[in-house]
This record gives structure tokens, sequence and C-alpha cells, in this order.
């Protein structure tokens, strides 16, 4: 059987989802990661999903299921470089995957961890200034 | 161009998960032969995936036939059968959230809306036999 | 099977006697129904070059036009079939080059011989084949030709243009269909993805009505946008509008909208540079 390798960077922990999933091997992965998160006090968790022509039901099940382990053991999970394709399937298949963070490349993603990680960070009002004159 | 049958239909055992994988291989190709959209392809094969593990997990395993059909338009056509329990509340089993197995519920009712046509033949202890087809656009 | 083997070596022989003279003959009677519209150069290049794969196919001992002797005149008749198509010519007008080499092997055959006869009916059978050949694939290509040509159009009404660094945005103009907003949908997300913009604003100002098959395909795209890691906005709902999708029960939940294009902009770029605590850089 296949198994994800799982990558550590500094306190986030790194998947690169390479192979068509069997369903097997997705259960695997959805062991070694929480095992990984409590072994190594990760905060964050990056699945990079960028080379999966399709997610199905079950592999949506294990995003969020990995997503809901992770953030009762105080680490963010985000979902990075879903294809145009799979998505507009996933939302025609009736899964929304509510709660998963998303963003569009690692990069981003480590963007939207550190921020969730500053404790400083106060998320921006929305200060809609619609009296201010048009933008040019 | 009549009402050919199309190309000769490839068939795979559905016994354990790497079968489900094989079964998206063979949907993908033929819709690639097919010649269906990006889209298209991803949404046939999502749907014969869903459908393959039910065949797997609740129909204890079976067969799926893959062919690509042309008539009008060309088009993908997979067949899946088990010798399985049956489904009883045919309309039940199709309503989004429905699931006996812990699943999300949505792999019948979903397929369903991502393909062009959904036939399903199945009753209690006669197993299911469930035939769907993607269109090129 | 269209023809026996020793028929099929008989027709090239008699395609070969004389042959200037039939090549001509055919290429006369072909021309007549096209009136002018191909110049005879183009008709006799045609003319000879099917000539040509004829006789070697025959040659070949071809039977049928399906079997594997047949395949360059079948790419030379499709060729031939796709080209009129393009030009405007009729389906009749492209079978009709290939039915009147009837007429041409017509006057060169002694009728009241039996056996030649026979050949003749035979020969005439097989052109039969050749000239449903020609139609058919006039059809296909006069479909494939059709189809390009409303692709061309929805591109050419769905421009997604990035607005500014990060931001990409399509201004929807006319009646959109299911089937176009489909494709805006598609041609978005794909823009997020090779632009590496996390911000979409879809834009309906120019758009006079949307139904609820429209108002879906757009809250799909905004979802399946977030899917992807990216937000999508909504601009221009006019009143009617939004009166009709309040009417028709579409929830659009939290889905950011805006009156303007402007407005969306401003909005994006406030949040990219909160985000990133930098400014956004205007595209060059
Ligand atoms: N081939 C089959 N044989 C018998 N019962 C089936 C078969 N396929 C589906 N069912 C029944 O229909 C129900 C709904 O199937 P569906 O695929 O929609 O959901 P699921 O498999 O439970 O979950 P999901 O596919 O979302 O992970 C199943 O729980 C099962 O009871
Ligand atoms: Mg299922």
């Amino acid at each position: 059987m296949d198994r994800v390798p799982v990558l550590k960077l500094g306190d986030v922990l790194l998947v690169s989802i390479q192979v068509d999933l069997a369903d097997k091997t997705t259960v695997q992965l959805e062991e070694d990661l929480s095992e990984r998160i409590v072994a190594t006090g990760a905060r964050g968790v990056i699945i990079d999903i960028s080379a999966l022509d399709i997610v199905d039901s079950f592999v949506g099940r294990m995003l969020a299921t990995i997503a809901a382990i992770s953030r009762v053991l105080d680490a963010e999970t985000v979902v990075v470089g879903m294809r145009p394709a799979v998505a507009i399937t996933l939302v025609e298949l009736g899964l929304s995957l509510h709660g998963i963070q998303t963003a569009l490349n690692v990069e981003r993603a480590l963007e939207v961890l550190s921020r969730a990680r500053d404790d400083d960070w106060i998320p921006p009002l929305d200060t809609e200034d619609d009296t201010a004159p048009a933008a040019p | 161009m009549t009402g050919d049958p199309g190309e000769e239909a490839q068939t795979q055992a559905v016994v354990s998960d790497q079968d489900v994988v094989r079964v998206r291989q063979l949907v993908r190709t033929a819709a690639v032969t097919a010649k269906l959209s990006l889209v298209d392809q991803t949404k046939v094969v999502t749907a014969a995936s869903e459908l393959a593990r039910n065949t797997l997990v609740y129909g204890g395993g079976g067969s799926v036939q893959v062919r690509v059909v042309r008539q009008r338009r060309s088009g993908v056509r997979v067949e899946l059968a088990d010798d399985g329990p049956g489904i009883g509340d045919l309309e039940l089993a199709l309503t989004d959230g429905y699931t006996t197995g812990g699943g999300l519920g949505l792999g019948l009712s979903g397929a369903r809306r991502l393909v062009d046509e959904f036939e399903i033949d199945t009753a209690p202890g006669r197993g299911t036999r469930i035939s769907i087809v993607k269109w090129a656009r | 099977m269209a023809l026996s083997t020793d028929e099929s070596r008989r027709m090239a022989d008699r395609l070969r006697t004389d042959s200037a003279d039939l090549v001509a003959t055919w290429v006369a009677k072909a021309g007549a129904p096209l009136t002018g519209r191909l110049s005879e150069g183009e008709l006799r290049r045609q003319i000879t070059e099917l000539y040509g794969v004829l006789v070697a196919a025959l040659d070949e001992g071809m039977t049928d036009l399906s079997a594997a002797p047949g395949g360059e005149l079948r790419a030379v008749l499709a060729d031939l079939s796709r080209g009129r198509a393009r030009q405007g010519f009729s389906a009749t007008e492209t079978a009709v080059s290939v039915f009147t080499l009837k007429d041409a092997l017509s006057g060169r055959a002694d009728l009241a011989d039996p056996a030649e006869l026979r050949d003749f009916l035979s020969f005439n059978r097989f052109i039969d084949e050749l000239g449903l050949f020609t139609f058919s694939s006039y059809s296909a290509a006069r479909e494939e030709l059709i189809a390009d040509q409303a692709e061309q159009l929805l591109e050419l009404s769905t421009p997604v243009v990035k607005l500014w660094e990060g931001v990409v945005a399509v201004p929807l103009v006319g009646t959109l269909d299911s089937a176009r907003a489909q494709v805006v949908m598609e041609r978005l997300l794909q823009a997020l993805v090779d632009t590496g913009s996390p911000y979409a604003i879809i834009d309906i100002t120019g758009v006079p009505a949307v139904d609820t098959q429209v108002a879906q395909h757009i809250l799909k795209t905004v979802v399946a946008a977030r899917l992807m890691g990216a937000e999508c906005l909504i601009s221009g709902i006019r009143p009617q509008i939004a009166q009709t999708i309040v009417a028709l029960g579409i929830e659009f939940g939290d889905i950011a909208t805006k009156a303007t294009l402007a407005d969306a902009l401003r909005h994006v770029l406030r949040r990219s540079a909160a985000r990133t605590g930098g400014r956004a850089e205007p595209v060059a």
C-alpha cells in the first residue's frame, strides 16, 4: 500500500498528496497525521492536493476529519491547491467542506497559519467608507 | 453514424479499494477518448468513484463496465453491478445525507447530479445495477 | 463489401485507361453545379488528388471504403468535405464532386455487354459509398465548425481580466444563460490559478435579468472559489435583480456583495492590505 509522506517544516506539517488515493491510504494518512500532530506539537497542517485530479466524498471526509482533529489538538489545517475542475465537481456533489481553511498555494497557506498564530492579530474591521469619493 | 454501440467495454472487478482506483483510471481514459471537457471528465470520474465504492462496501463487491458510446454526441457509459443486499427504499437512499454506513450520504445523490443519465435497478435480495452516462457537450 | 477483389482491380484498370481525358471529364462535370464559386484550378487539384488515391487504393485491392487500404482515400475525402464546409458549399454540392465520377465513367462503358454492365453497376454502388462518406464527414465538419464558432463567441463575451495584482474580475454583459454562466465559472476559476489571485469579482452591472439557474451558477462559483482558497465578490446587483433573488428565495448567505465594481475593488484592496500588512500593487 502507498503511504503519503508527512514532512515537518518548523512547527508546520506539510503533506503533499501525489498519488491517486486508495481508501486505505486515505485512512492511513488520517491516522498518521493525528499521531504526528501530537508527537511534534505542530501548530499547523498544510495539505497540498494540487496533484489530485479528483476528490470524492471519501477524501473530502478525510480532509474534514483531519481539520476537526487538528482543531481539537490546537492546530490549524489548510487545504491548498484544489484544481478548478475538482472544486466545481465537489460543489455539484454537495460537499462544501465547511469549516476547512483553504489557500491557493503553500506560500499563502503559510501566511494564513502565521496570521492565525499571531496572538496580537486582530481581524481587520471592514470599515466600509461609502461617503468617500469613488476610487478613480 | 447510427446508434453504434461504441467501443468495446472494459470490465473491472471490484473487490478491493485498489479496484476502485482502477475504475477511476478506466473511466478517465474513456472520458478523454470521448472528448469530454476537463470538468466533465472530473464529474464522471468522481461519480464512478462514489458508485464503485458503494459496490464494494454495500454490495459486497461486484463488477464495473466502462465504454465509450457514440451516438449524435460521444460519451462515457459506466455500468456497475453487484449481488449484494440491494436497496429497499431507493428514494431514501437517494436523499442527500442518508447513510447506513456512517458516510456523508452524498455518494448516490451526488453521483446522480454529476452525470447526464442515471438509471438504477435494485430490490432487496436482488443486488444493485446502476448505469450512468456523461455526454460530451 | 462493395466490390470484389477482381472488380476493384478492373475498376483501377478502367480508371487508368485514357486517364487524362477521364479526369478532365470528371472536373468538367463536377464543376458545373459549383457555378464558378470554386476556381477551376482548385477543383482540378482536388479531383486529381482524389483520382490518385482512389486508383492507389483499388490497386491495393480495396473492396470496401472502411477497410485498411481505404485509409488515405478516407482522409482525402474528409479533407475535401472539411474544406468545402468551411468555404460555405452545401453538403450536396460537396458530394456531387464525388458522384460525377459515375457520369465520367458512364460514357466509356459498353452497357450492352452484360459483363461490363455488371461491373458498371458495382462501380456505381462503390461510388455511392464514397459519396455517402463525403456527406457524413461534411456534416461532422459542419457541426465542429458551429461548435467552434459558438465557443469563440462565448469566449469573446466573457473576458476575465486581471484588475490588480491578486484581483481578477469578470464583467458580465448581456443575457446570461446557463451554458454561458458555466463557461464564465470555469474561466474565472482557472484565472485564479493562472494569476495566483486570491480575489475574484463578478460584476453583473450589465446583466438585465437573473433567473434561478444563473443565480445558482454564480453561487456555485463563489463556493468553488472558496474551496480553491480564493474569495469571490459580486458587484453591480441592480435593484430589480436583488428583488428577483429575494423573490426566488435564493440564499446569498455570507457572500460579499458590493454596489459597484469600484466598491468591490476598494473592499478587496483594503482586505489584502490588512492581510499582508503591505500595499497591493496595481498591475503595470
Ligand atoms: N450497491 C449498494 N448496495 C446496497 N446498498 C447500497 C448500495 N449503494 C448504496 N447503498 C445504500 O444507500 C445509502 C446511501 O449511499 P451513499 O453513497 O449516498 O452514501 P454513503 O455511501 O453511506 O456515504 P458517502 O458515499 O457519502 O460516503 C448507503 O448508506 C447504503 O445504505
Ligand atoms: Mg457511498
